[in-house]
């Protein structure tokens, strides 16, 4: 079959590609039609050409997208049936390890870097990429099940390494992955304190189930917190690191998300006399979406204020409307720009 | 019911001196037909995929598709007839003896050389034909079109903006197009090779869905080039 790729190969410009795939291809697999694929903050740096020029260089012409969900629309194994509601897995592992992660083998392919993203009229997924979804899911909430993730996972690495009072969470950063990380820690820890610190007073509006939230310049010198998450990066890491070492108690972690394109200074002075404990955490792997489905399940008004998140949703019939949904995502402040894939 | 009808009637002259129809040579080592039928197999709207085709080529499309798709309960092959027409009609036959016809059946009928394709393109005739009973896919005309009455001279070139190149799927409401179809004398079947023009000029409204300039119908060596030529362009990564 041939198969539309729809991949960036400059700054601002697809173009539709052509890719020979075969329905009798013999690893255990299953082809996925793209429903709802949200925008990254990661495929933002490839559309406007920030990611700087060698990585354009090595990394283009690629399909961008690595949150979206899908339907089963063929499966030779007859497991999931014609219709399923999917998310997608992005990670993609060559090989398995019994210490390292398979989001941290620097063997694993990840789609939309350096290999093709869900940009594509049909997406083909070895069998254990696929996470059966809900059906009544709200959709446009579902599309971005992978950012999600990203906290989940998160969450699973603090929980295995940390210390166990949890009594004040303190989260840095008020955009997306702040609201999520907020919300899940509210949820997953019910009689702890979450306290959100942030710059823009809008955005924290939208935190109404925090229990305390700070902008950066104006937090009380005596507050302290047991453990902190930063969903800052970029320029703005660093002086959110400074703050959170500052804050914590002795012996507390923090959970580092955020991606800077540059080296950060950190202050490892006092990352030494607290006795501070970093733990990185960068993607997800399977094992992160099938507890993220299942949360949301158990959860379901966590869908709801999910649904809060979801910024523009543009419908994508032609290469002109999949520029039209970037081109929003860059000019709106709030939220995920989810596209509807009808192309 | 939705019903997809492959048109693999043709014995195609144009591709030169080949040993078989256009639609089973090779397109990057899998004969166009087969990229074709994949395309419809991913859709899980048909109730089933009609590939018409030769007498004498019935076995080898079997043959094929069992090689490169496997055991796919969807598809059958059945014997076209003498023309285009005839040939959807054909296919139509065949729904009526397995399954009856009912008034809110349709088929969604695509030549077997347009492997190009897209899920929209699919979707969208699906959607039209279930609300207005007739659809063509087409594209705005690229290049000027020429009307000439005697192949020497114009004889009128019409404006641009409201030209455009008929591509397929075209898709029909069954009992409509039979009925059409039926109601034709001998000598107007035989030119009235378009299914659309059928419908459009017994009074139907055609609802146009957009096409893809890549859509292209493989005819000649030279669309067999091109076509091979953009499908090898950059393999998947």
């Amino acid at each position: 079959m041939i198969n539309q790729v729809y991949r960036l190969v400059s700054p601002r410009q697809f173009e539709v590609t052509y890719t020979d795939r075969s329905l009798t291809y013999s690893k255990d697999f299953v082809v996925v039609r793209p429903t709802h694929l949200s925008i990254c903050a990661a495929d933002q740096r490839y559309f406007t050409g920030t990611r700087g020029k060698e990585a354009m260089a090595k990394k283009l012409p690629m399909a961008l997208i690595h949150e979206g969900i899908g339907k089963v629309v063929y499966d030779p194994a007859g497991e999931f049936k014609n219709g399923t509601l999917v998310v997608m897995v992005p990670n993609s592992p060559v090989e398995k390890d019994d210490i390292i992660g398979e989001n941290y083998l620097r063997t694993s392919r990840f789609r939309s870097s350096g290999y093709d993203g869900f940009m594509q009229d049909y997406v083909f997924l070895d069998r254990d990429r696929v996470v059966e979804l809900p059906e009544d899911i709200n959709p446009h909430v579902a599309a971005f099940i992978e950012l999600i993730t990203i906290s989940m996972h998160t969450l699973s690495r603090f929980e295995a390494r940390a210390h166990t009072r949890r009594n004040v969470f303190g989260v840095w950063g008020d955009g997306n992955l702040g609201f999520i990380t907020c919300l899940l820690l509210k949820k997953r820890y019910k009689d702890s304190k979450v306290i959100l610190f942030g710059k823009t007073g809008y955005k924290m509006d939208n935190f109404s189930f925090v229990d305390e939230a700070y902008q950066i310049d104006e937090i009380p010198e005596d507050l302290r917190i047991d453990h902190a998450f930063e969903a800052v990066g970029g320029r703005g890491s660093q002086s959110a690191i400074d703050q959170m070492i500052e804050y914590l108690h002795p012996e507390g972690s923090i959970c580092l998300m955020g991606v800077s394109e540059y080296p950060v200074e950190i202050n490892t002075r006092m990352v030494l006399e607290k006795g501070i404990t970093m733990i990185g955490s960068s993607r997800s792997g399977r094992a992160d979406f099938v507890n993220t489905v299942d949360f949301l399940k158990e959860f379901p008004e966590v869908v709801e204020y999910f649904g809060t998140l979801v910024g523009e949703v543009q419908e994508v019939k032609n290469i002109q409307n999949i520029i039209e949904a970037f081109e929003k995502d860059l000019t709106s402040s709030w939220g995920k720009t989810v596209m509807e894939w009808k192309i | 019911m939705i019903y997809a009808e492959i048109l693999a009637g043709g014995k195609g002259t144009r591709m030169g001196n080949v040993n078989m129809p256009k639609q089973y040579l090779s397109l990057n080592n899998k004969p166009i037909i087969v990229h074709t039928i994949e395309k419809f197999v991913l859709n899980d709207r048909f109730e089933k995929i009609i590939v018409v085709t030769p007498k004498e080529w019935i076995n080898h499309t079997k043959d094929i598709i069992k090689k490169h798709i496997g055991h796919e309960d969807r598809i059958v092959v059945v014997q076209g007839g003498k023309d285009r027409n005839e040939s959807i009609m054909s296919g139509i036959k065949y729904i009526e003896k397995e399954f009856g016809l009912q008034d809110d059946d349709v088929i969604v009928t695509h030549d077997s050389v347009r492997p190009f394709l897209t899920h929209r393109i699919i979707e969208e005739n699906i959607d039209a034909v279930l609300e207005y009973g007739a659809v063509d896919t087409v594209i705005e005309a690229i290049d000027t079109i020429i009307k000439s009455e005697d192949g020497d001279t114009i004889s009128e070139i019409p404006v641009r903006d409201v030209m455009y190149q008929g591509q397929t799927p075209q898709s029909f409401n069954i009992n409509m197009l039979v009925t059409h179809y039926n109601a034709l004398s001998e000598e107007q079947k035989g030119i009235l090779t378009d299914a659309c023009k059928i419908c459009a000029l017994s009074g139907e409204k055609v609802k146009i869905v957009k096409g893809e300039v890549f859509n292209i119908k493989v005819t000649t060596p030279y669309d067999l080039k091109v076509a091979n030529a953009i499908i090898q362009e950059r393999m998947s990564k």
